[in-house]
């Protein structure tokens, strides 16, 4: 796959947006998850009031081949209900933390979706085919009087208008105390993983009223709790293996051979502590926010409040990469410590060859890092930025004294508009960006 | 990781603990060294300048900690990896400060401030008073530091006179005349960092017991060894007096958002840091400074330099208090 700054071989450009372009943007319109399928023919995306909007990539025009096809809504549906907890007096927010798409077995689609308690698979079907003529019911559905019967006959399928329906098909449920952060499809196809704070469970995607806990860290005493999970994936190959990462900036890598209960760790991912930038915010940015194996399942990918950093599963003791997000951040810790955005949870993602890395900024910058060219590139998801079709400019935080022209200087950051969810189309150049309450999607240009 | 006093001195020459740029709660001017500094006075009085500083600095983060840990939402659970996140740095700073000897002063002045006490109502229009007080006294030449109890009392410029240990006296002495409240209504055992995560109702331990098994039936098993290891830290939790991190204000009435709360919430301007706008927004709570956790801490009086495990021991002292106060 080409690179992705610039150079000689392709350029990103805006191809779609979707969401309002109202000012005020509505809390449960603001998107908090968003997924590729495994052959990037619909994308799927979560909001904070808990419905999921999944876009198809339309067929590409014969009459005009150099446009790629636009994703367009296939199907719109309410995933999670606001809940009440009564024993803790307290609010299950009905946000979709995560979204897990099924690989395809026939010609339904299945996803997981995940609010902070409760997971749910969906299965989304089309029906455009109606059966005319029933012996028992007529046309409205009445069931017809046994003895007016008098001849019988065949239902014929009919053509209908497509018809695409989504229900819900099994609900796990009371399984998690804590917030649910992740969930993983395991590479067998039969099971999956969720993770919560303290805790990993293994589910049956059969079995709704049972899972098992792999992974426990919640103490004895509470009061000594100083660590939790903040992210787990299953390896992509390997049914049996499955990472999770936590707030002090660590992996684990676990083997489900080895216990029942994988408390102890089979490999354990550590980068040492620089001493010399040792602040009190240093275990705050070291927070890992989100662990994405690579689709070779060889490599695995971090990312922590500043940078983003590859791992070889072979080698623990420091990660093979490291890219800097947006070190310029890095004085200004306090200042985010303040205003809490020193806890925002970034994703990161891979693209379909494992050859660039992307991840979100604040001001609706995200960042690409070709990993064989070492190059980089900040570009902006916002609609001033994007005309139709238009190639997207690179931008630059200026970092020094002296602001360039077309640079914007810290200061002038706008610390809400952040970019937490980013997708990669499995096999195309395609992109997906959430901010805030839009979806951007950007494409290479083909030559 | 442990910074000895000696070390500081030297390392706030190179290193840049706290980043410049920051709004108003850090002053930038006061972190450059002096220029030239060939003269052994001017260079040790810049010295004792970035240690006061620096120590001013790590009062504010204290302070904005702890205020973040207190205010947590009211109709959701407080994330709980933020939570853990904080009070992690709140160790940090607790440590560092034992280390240096601040620590001690401190709480010394806590529970000479305590021993002082009047009741409720006469103390919160103290404070109120207070904060406007010291508020027109900094004038402009001091960045407003957090105006929580204690420190806002105390000017800039008496700080940077002062050497290091003085300066936190004089934190002290301020925060004496403040009389926080007494400890009828929180949690000690959060200072001590060791703070409950879970949210449980004290004093209705039956209740409790209950609820947490029923999760634990349908929380599906896994092998007996999860479930045994719930239960065993069920009985644990019950124990425990309510937390920062947990939702004790929500066991008060409180339906709908308080606006003032929401207020706070929605973004985070000078009135935030209004010590009369934390207190009526938490009208509806029991009404706990942040102060008052360390004046919690000094009532049993640790050892200075104890470690924090021998704390924790004290608070839980504090911990079954607090459950018969709070429990009546």
């Amino acid at each position: 796959m080409a690179g992705v700054a610039g150079g000689n071989d392709f350029q990103w450009c805006f191809s779609q947006v979707k969401g309002a372009i109202d000012e005020d943007v509505a809390e449960a319109d603001i998107i908090s998850t968003v997924e590729f399928n495994h052959s990037g023919e619909f994308l799927a995306t979560g909001d904070k009031g808990g419905r999921v909007v999944i876009f198809q990539h339309e067929q590409e025009c014969k009459n005009r081949p150099h446009l790629r096809g636009e994703y367009n809504v296939y199907s719109t549906f309410q995933s999670h209900e606001p809940e009440f907890d009564y024993l803790k007096s307290l609010e299950i927010e009905e946000k979709i933390n995560k979204i897990r798409w099924l690989p395809q077995q026939n010609s339904a689609h299945f996803l997981l979706s995940t609010n902070d308690k409760t997971i749910k698979l969906w299965k989304i079907s089309e029906r455009d085919k109606r059966a005319e003529g029933y012996n028992l019911k007529d046309e409205d559905g009445r069931l017809r009087d046994p003895f007016r019967i008098t001849s019988l006959r065949v239902p014929v399928l009919m053509p209908m208008d497509l018809m695409v329906e989504a229900s819900p098909r099994r609900v796990f449920a009371n399984a998690h105390t804590y917030h649910i952060n992740s969930i993983s499809v395991n590479s067998d196809h039969q099971t999956y993983l969720s993770a919560d704070d303290l805790r990993i469970n293994l589910w049956h995607l059969e079995i709704t009223d049972r899972s098992f806990n792999i992974v426990d860290i919640k103490p004895a005493n509470m009061e000594e709790l100083t660590e939790v999970i903040t992210a787990a994936e299953c390896q992509p190959n390997q049914c049996n293996v499955f990472v999770y990462s936590s707030s002090k900036g660590t992996i684990r890598l676990c083997d489900m051979r080895a216990a029942a209960l994988c408390d102890r760790h089979t490999k354990f991912f550590e980068e040492p502590e620089d001493p010399s930038s040792r602040s009190f915010f240093s275990e705050i940015i070291s927070s890992i926010s989100d662990v994405k194996f690579s689709h070779s399942g060889r490599y695995m990918m971090t990312r922590d409040y500043l940078s983003v950093k590859v791992w070889d599963l072979n080698m623990e003791n420091r990660p093979v990469e490291t890219y800097q997000v947006h070190e310029y951040l890095r004085s200004k810790l306090c200042s985010l410590y303040e205003n809490d955005c020193i806890f925002d949870k970034f994703e990161c993602c891979w693209n379909g060859s494992d050859s660039a890395i992307m991840t979100g900024s604040y001001n609706n910058f995200f960042r690409m890092f070709d990993r064989n060219t070492r190059k980089d590139i900040t570009l902006e998801a916002s609609r001033e930025s994007s005309k139709p079709r238009g190639t997207l400019k690179p931008r630059k935080v200026s970092t020094g004294g002296k602001r360039k022209k077309d640079e914007i200087s810290v200061d002038s950051l706008d610390f809400n508009k952040k970019i937490l969810h980013t997708a990669w189309h499995p096999k195309e150049n395609v992109i997906a960006v959430a901010a805030t309450n839009n979806l951007y999607i950007f494409q290479d240009k083909i030559n | 990781m442990r910074y000895s006093y000696q070390r500081r001195t030297c390392a706030i020459a190179r290193a840049k603990m706290f980043p410049k740029g920051t709004k108003r709660k850090f002053s930038d001017s006061r972190e450059e060294p002096v220029a030239g500094g060939e003269d052994v006075n001017q260079s040790s009085l810049a010295a004792v300048r970035m240690l006061s500083s620096y120590s001013l600095q790590r009062q504010s983060l204290l302070d904005m900690s702890l205020i973040k840990l207190q205010l947590c939402h009211m109709l959701v659970e407080p994330n709980l990896c933020r939570s853990v996140l904080i009070a992690n740095t709140v160790r940090q700073i607790q440590e560092e400060m034992t280390q240096d000897g601040t620590w001690q002063i401190m709480t010394q002045a806590l529970s000479a401030a305590n021993a002082a006490a009047q009741c409720s109502a006469d103390r919160l229009v103290a404070t109120e008073v207070l904060c406007r007080q010291t508020e027109a006294a900094q004038g402009e030449q001091v960045p407003k530091p957090f105006p929580v109890v204690g420190s806002e009392g105390c000017p800039a410029e008496e700080v940077l006179e002062e050497e290091e240990e003085a300066a936190a006296a004089e934190v002290g002495m301020t925060m004496s005349t403040v009389s926080p409240q007494a400890p009828t209504s929180y949690l000690p055992g959060t200072f001590g960092m060791d703070p409950c995560w879970e949210e449980e109702e004290t004093g209705e331990d039956d209740d409790d017991d209950d609820e947490e098994e029923e999760e634990d039936s349908e929380e599906c098993g896994s092998g007996s060894e999860g479930e045994e290891r719930e239960r065993d830290s069920l009985v644990e939790d019950t124990r425990t007096a309510e937390q920062v991190f947990g939702t004790f204000e929500i066991k008060n009435p409180a339906p709908s958002p308080d606006p003032a709360l929401e207020e706070l919430f929605s973004d985070v301007d000078a009135s935030y840091y209004d010590l009369d706008t934390v207190l009526t927004g938490m009208q509806s709570v029991p009404k706990m400074g942040p102060y008052d956790l360390l004046e919690s801490l000094s009532s049993h009086g640790p050892s200075p330099l104890s470690s924090s495990t021998s704390c924790r021991s004290d608070l839980n002292e504090l911990d079954h208090i607090m459950e018969i106060i709070v429990g009546s």
